[in-house]
């Protein structure tokens, strides 16, 4: 008996409940070589089961982790990427983006929309990496500051799920200035006292990393991310020397004062809507001038507690 | 030695002939008037300056832009202003040798100048990072910037960088937040901030100082999202595809003027700012009064929130209609 039939065998064994298809579909962690099933690691949030490798996930995916069910609005659905710099590397962008609109959903490399997480009604980003590595071009520029518009017009909190290589090389500086086109909004977002959580994910480097993913008032990261400014290998080449082990991971960046949390998966929901509800309880309003005669103090929420 | 660059050798070969004929005048006796041959040449030259320098393509103009004899941040801020005091230091831990900084005084007006340093030397070259800042480089930025606005002085910043450092400490200290706290800070910063690139603009590592209310190029400068290099072994999978890839970036001042996305091209002497720095430092001069005396007459908060506006209309896509469903 080969190894792969022994693998496949005691696969068979765990139990009845993995289907033929299954059997045929399993691989191994790509961390630890443990074999995962697919129903099995959607179960799981596409967590591996014994090493806790967090699987990359896409943009439905992500909302449907976070925010609550049916609730979902997605805004901003129609824009597309233009080829303004009729950029031709080994292949012409146009048809890059042809390619990618000819598979259907997503438009571009990020998804926008309305929901809730809890009871707190949110606008949330979250990116695409299947569409051009997650890219930032003029949509995802766009799409980014169309949501922190309805933020601040709908007073609710901001939330963005990076998970993007940086700036699009095939828009030029278009895609640059979309750093600073989307922290021109994001300023007046914090101006307005509106919270803003940045949620990292594997991987968030280069342009979106130095820009808004790095400005949250609250800065969380899935474990074992990948995130920085330069990438390891351009770092590699640069100093001509072997990278530390675990550096530029969530939990490097958390050593080093970077950022807030390293939030499991399965915890992300909780967290946000405890951040939520933490950030948006604003003091009680002061008493109102025609109220004046009524001298009575209004009541605090702690004078249960201290009377207790 | 002058560094020549391979299309400027015929330019080179004409003017030593210029010269070798000039040398020759001064002995009329044995070769006769040439000085019509001279003018001839000379006329021949400026013909030839001309043709090439306003043929530049892409790769050709990168290493103009990052010719050893170009005027570098110093050259300016000595040309174009007196009374300089250098403020040094990040508050936090860091020198930042990147980035020069301080206070000077524009004719009667008080500004702060900031400045990408890449050094000449190679001594000056390491300290200097090459001119690729550090996180400190950029927080040293900022402090200078909340000190503009403190005294209400306006910014003029001069870019010239292959990019941010991308090292293991550059990480450590945290890069990301250097230039996206940076960006966070011009676009509040209520003071006019007049952005010029003069060389290299590298990326994120040159828009850290660069969302000005004006933001102009030299001539021949460059600005991109990636270095023709690193896109050529990104995309083309080889490091040598560099004329494509910087064909492909549209990263000419040019380029940038037609895109919308600068303000406008101050023009170089013919042959280039490598070859006359000292004209090219007057040039420079006038632009930056030019903007002052727009920017200064505008209130405080109309200059953040033209600056803001200006950066939200960036970008260009479509927005397809929706289908009957």
């Amino acid at each position: 008996m080969s190894w792969l039939d022994k693998v496949k065998s005691t696969a068979a064994n765990l139990g009845k409940k993995i289907s033929k298809q299954e059997q045929e579909d399993w691989f191994g962690c790509t961390r630890c070589q443990e074999i995962q099933y697919p129903s099995k690691l959607d179960q799981n949030l596409y967590v591996c089961l014994k090493c806790d490798l967090h699987y990359r996930i896409d943009g439905q995916q992500r909302i449907r982790l976070l925010v609550n069910p049916d609730s979902f609005q997605e805004r901003d659905v129609n824009l597309v990427s233009l080829d303004t710099l009729k950029f031709k590397d080994k292949k012409k962008y146009k048809d890059r983006i042809k390619h990618y609109l000819k598979d259907g959903n997503p438009k571009d490399a990020i998804i926008c929309g309305t929901g809730k997480i809890g009871e707190h009604e949110v606008e949330i980003c979250s990116f695409d990496f299947g569409f051009m590595g997650g890219s930032m071009g003029s949509v995802v520029g766009e799409k980014i500051t169309r949501s922190i518009e309805r933020a601040i017009k709908n007073q609710s909190a901001l939330i963005i799920v990076s998970c993007s290589g940086g700036a699009r090389m095939q828009e030029g500086i278009l895609s640059l200035m979309q750093m600073a086109k989307t922290v021109s909004s994001l300023q007046q977002l914090s101006e307005a006292g509106i919270p803003y959580i940045s949620l990292l994910t594997d991987p968030t480097t280069g342009g979106v990393s130095a820009s808004f993913a790095l400005l949250g008032d609250v800065i969380l990261a899935e474990p074992g991310a990948t995130i920085g400014f330069a990438g390891p290998r351009v770092i590699k080449q640069t100093i001509q020397q072997e990278l530390p082990d675990g550096f530029q991971t969530s939990e490097f960046l958390l050593e080093h004062g970077l950022i807030d949390q390293v939030v499991h998966r399965r915890d992300l929901k909780t967290t946000l809507e405890n951040l939520l509800s933490l950030l948006k309880n604003k003091p009680i309003p002061k008493p109102r001038a025609e109220l004046k005669e009524d001298k009575k103090v209004p009541p605090s929420p702690l004078d249960k507690a201290t009377s207790l | 030695m002058i560094q020549i660059l391979e299309f400027e050798k015929e330019i080179f070969a004409l003017e030593n002939e210029i010269q070798r004929l000039l040398s020759l005048s001064y002995m009329i006796d044995s070769v006769g008037d040439i000085s019509h041959e001279i003018a001839t040449l000379r006329k021949k030259e400026r013909r030839m300056k001309h043709e090439v320098f306003s043929n530049l393509n892409g790769w050709q103009k990168t290493q103009v832009a990052r010719h050893r004899d170009r005027p570098h941040s110093p050259d300016y801020i000595q040309g174009i202003f007196t009374d300089f005091v250098e403020l040094n230091g990040d508050r936090h831990g860091g020198f930042g040798p990147s980035i020069i900084g301080g206070l000077a005084k524009f004719e009667s007006q008080s500004v702060v100048v900031l400045g990408n340093l890449k050094g000449r030397s190679n001594e000056e070259k390491i300290v200097r990072n090459f001119g690729m800042p550090q996180p400190e480089d950029y927080r040293k930025a900022r402090r200078l910037m909340a000190l503009a606005e403190k005294f209400e002085l306006p910014v003029v910043a001069f870019i010239d960088t292959p990019g941010a450092y991308p090292g293991i400490d550059a990480e450590e200290k945290g890069q990301s937040e250097a230039i996206a706290g940076n960006l966070a800070a011009m676009a509040a910063l209520k003071v006019p901030l007049i952005s010029i690139v003069i060389g290299e603009g590298g990326s994120g590592g040159a828009l850290a100082i660069g969302m000005g209310n004006r933001i102009l190029m030299l001539e021949h400068s460059i600005y991109s999202v990636i270095s023709p290099e690193g896109c050529a072994s990104i995309l083309w999978g080889n490091k040598d595809k560099v004329v494509q890839a910087a064909e492909a970036l549209c990263l000419t001042a040019q380029d940038l003027l037609k895109l919308k996305m600068i303000d406008g091209v101050i023009m170089e002497p013919l042959g280039g700012a490598h070859r006359h720095p000292k004209r090219t430092v007057i040039a420079v001069k006038k632009a930056v009064r030019a903007a002052l005396n727009e920017l200064l007459r505008i209130p405080a908060e109309e200059l953040v929130k033209t600056r803001r506006e200006k950066f939200r209309n960036l970008g260009v896509y479509e927005e397809l209609q929706e289908k009957d469903s």
